[in-house]
């Protein structure tokens, strides 16, 4: 790639890809923009024509707009903070030589197989239950009433949950970089003095940085729009205190048919997301560079 | 003080002995190599020394204490390992503070003790660099110097100049040997690199397969080996070993005569050979004469000027009494 020749070559040839993606991202943007701008309700479709901001002061102006972030915040960083944490605690143990470590790699990471959906319902139902459910038994087992966990801690239920699902990606990336690690150096810090604790503390946490970082920035990607989970568990209630702002941005449009004021939210959780993406950057970001 | 005494000490991986029984005397202040081929165990033997291993028998004493069963960090040693291990996200000032920092010493002691461990070793504008920031030589010092601030009765060194190159390893070397004047500190170091072993070591630990084939000072073992095999693993170029009539008519099974002990003569002397490959080093020429009917090819040392060509018919003769007479069994006679 270094001829000019080459170098026109090259730009050509990606130039289809390129464009493709391009008018893939572009359309639907703008599309969700010039909504945003319209007077679009389903239920009256005679009511149309551009009002301005108008669906922006609706959706920022709804009651459950702020607890909405609040509640995205909430279960994003809940779920990373428990990924993290329980990921470097899992990474750690898996990585000790135990019998049957090939299986217990696979168990661990299988819950990253299972569709959101049907690990959200799988816990709904086997789990959370306030009447059968398995923790509402060991609950009666020990002689204490079942506590309802959609019910009392809807969106402590729904972190648990989305944390089942992200712990397998987080431990994964987390145990490679354990791997890596070289053991002259875990044993100089032995010879120099330093506990176990202190050895995780000074010798493998920072050099576990990198990994941390990449399974934050990820997560945040994807857990920003956890959407199924909610849906099937709590349906954002009871009230709004399990709603999100991608819940709302649904509840706009598919239960209010308000197409106007649900893209408006649209546009809202990108500005938000990409405020997030920035402050992330800013913060971890750095640990990326070698 | 720094007195190491090895009792029985052994170690087994499973069915593979990988060191038998051994006993070992390390006297305070010494300067001590443990040398062999690649795969002898001399690594597995210092990191039983430094705890990094456990034994499977025998008594390891460190200044007359039983440090068998003690943790690392107790035992009062530092190590210098093969790939440095500096921590490669503190600065070097933090990277030599840590064993200081881990025994929980005030600030200014750290850094008093850093400074002055700094100066020793000219590191000293280095100190708020990354390790990644280093070259081989200063990296190597930096993991000197996290040794040296702990003040150790002895130091271990595990294959320190094997990732160098030649020159550098030359320098460090002479830095080493100094430091050890400076310091007078027992230093226990590991090579494969008989060189580094002849130039450094007040006492040379010849390994071959977890055993003690010899314990010597370095002329020690290059004048009198005990066996073949440190016969052969001392000195370089190696020992010319011949067996068969020729050694017979010496009375013994193998003889050996050293390359520097031979002498060349165009016309006259004992053995006749052609030259094969010479090696011209400038001050030295090793020739690798062969068809000389013993057996082997004779590698010898002539001066720098000496100018035979391949192909060009030579007679050897070595010095008498420079000749080691070994019996069946390989040990010297």
């Amino acid at each position: 790639m270094s001829t000019q020749a080459s170098r026109v070559a090259a730009r050509a040839m990606l130039s289809p890809t390129v464009l493709l993606l391009l008018i893939w991202m572009i359309v639907p943007l703008v599309l969700t923009l010039w909504f945003s701008f319209q007077r679009y309700n389903l239920l009256y479709p005679d009511r149309s024509g551009f009002i301005g901001l108008s669906n922006y002061l609706n959706f920022v102006s709804a009651p459950a707009f702020w607890g909405a972030i609040i509640n995205t915040f909430l279960l994003v960083g809940g779920v990373l903070l428990v990924t993290v944490v329980g990921g470097i605690g899992i990474a750690l143990l898996i990585d000790q030589p135990i019998w049957g470590q090939g299986i217990v790699r696979i168990l661990v990471i299988s819950p990253f197989f299972i569709m959101p959906p049907v690990a959200a319902l799988v816990w709904k139902n086997m789990f959370f239950n306030p009447t059968n459910g398995l923790f509402a038994e060991a609950f009666k087992l020990i002689e204490l009433r079942p506590f309802d966990f959609l019910g009392q801690a809807p969106l402590g239920s729904i972190i648990m949950i989305v944390s089942w699902e992200w712990l397998p990606f987080a431990t994964l990336i987390l145990l490679t970089a354990l791997q890596s690690l070289s053991s002259e150096q875990l044993e100089a810090a032995e010879m120099d003095g330093a506990p176990p604790v202190k050895r995780f503390w000074f010798i493998m946490l920072p050099h576990l940085a990198r990994a941390i970082t990449v399974v934050i920035l990820i997560e945040t990607i994807f857990l920003l729009g956890i959407f199924g989970e909610i849906l099937v568990t709590t349906n954002g209630g009871p009230g709004t205190s399990s709603t999100t702002l991608t819940y709302l941005v649904y509840k706009e449009a598919l239960l209010d048919f308000d197409a106007g004021t649900a893209a408006a939210g649209g546009v809202v959780a990108v500005i938000l997301a990409n405020i997030v993406a920035v402050f992330l950057m800013r913060a971890v970001g750095r640990n990326l560079d070698a | 003080m720094g007195q190491i005494t090895l009792s029985g000490v052994a170690k087994r991986f499973g069915e593979a002995q990988v060191i038998p029984p051994l006993d070992l005397e390390i006297q305070d202040g010494e300067f001590v190599v443990f040398v062999g081929p690649s795969g002898c165990g001399k690594s597995t033997l210092l990191r039983l020394i430094a705890g990094l291993e456990d034994t499977t028998g025998g008594r390891i004493i460190i200044d007359g204490r039983d440090a068998t069963g003690v943790s690392p960090a107790q035992r009062g040693l530092a190590m210098v390992f093969q790939s440095y291990a500096l921590y490669p996200h503190m600065s070097v000032r933090s990277n030599i503070a840590f064993p200081l920092r881990m025994a929980g010493l005030p600030k200014a002691e750290q850094d008093r003790k850093v400074e002055a461990a700094a100066k020793v070793l000219n590191l000293t504008s280095y100190l708020d660099r990354r390790p990644g920031q280093l070259s081989g030589g200063q990296r190597q010092r930096v993991a000197i110097g996290r040794a040296i601030v702990r003040e150790p009765s002895a130091f271990l060194f595990d294959e320190p100049l094997s990732n160098l190159d030649a020159a550098l390893r030359v320098g460090m070397r002479m830095e080493i040997s100094e430091l050890h004047e400076k310091l007078r500190t027992t230093m226990i170091y590991v090579t494969h690199d008989q060189v580094e072993a002849m130039t450094m070591a007040d006492k040379i630990v010849v390994l071959n397969a977890g055993r003690i084939e010899q314990v010597g000072s370095p002329l020690d073992l290059y004048r009198s080996p005990r066996n073949i095999f440190v016969a052969g693993f001392i000195g370089s170029p190696k020992m010319n070993l011949i067996s068969g009539p020729e050694a017979q008519r010496f009375g013994a099974h193998t003889i050996g005569i050293r390359p520097e002990h031979i002498s060349v003569h165009p016309t006259m002397g004992e053995w006749r050979g052609i030259v094969g490959v010479s090696e011209h080093l400038g001050s030295d020429t090793f020739f690798h004469v062969q068809e000389t009917g013993l057996g082997a090819a004779l590698t010898v040392r002539a001066g720098g000027e000496v100018s035979l060509h391949h192909g060009d018919t030579v007679f050897l003769t070595p010095e008498p009494d420079k000749i080691h007479r070994f019996d069946q069994s390989g040990l010297r006679l």
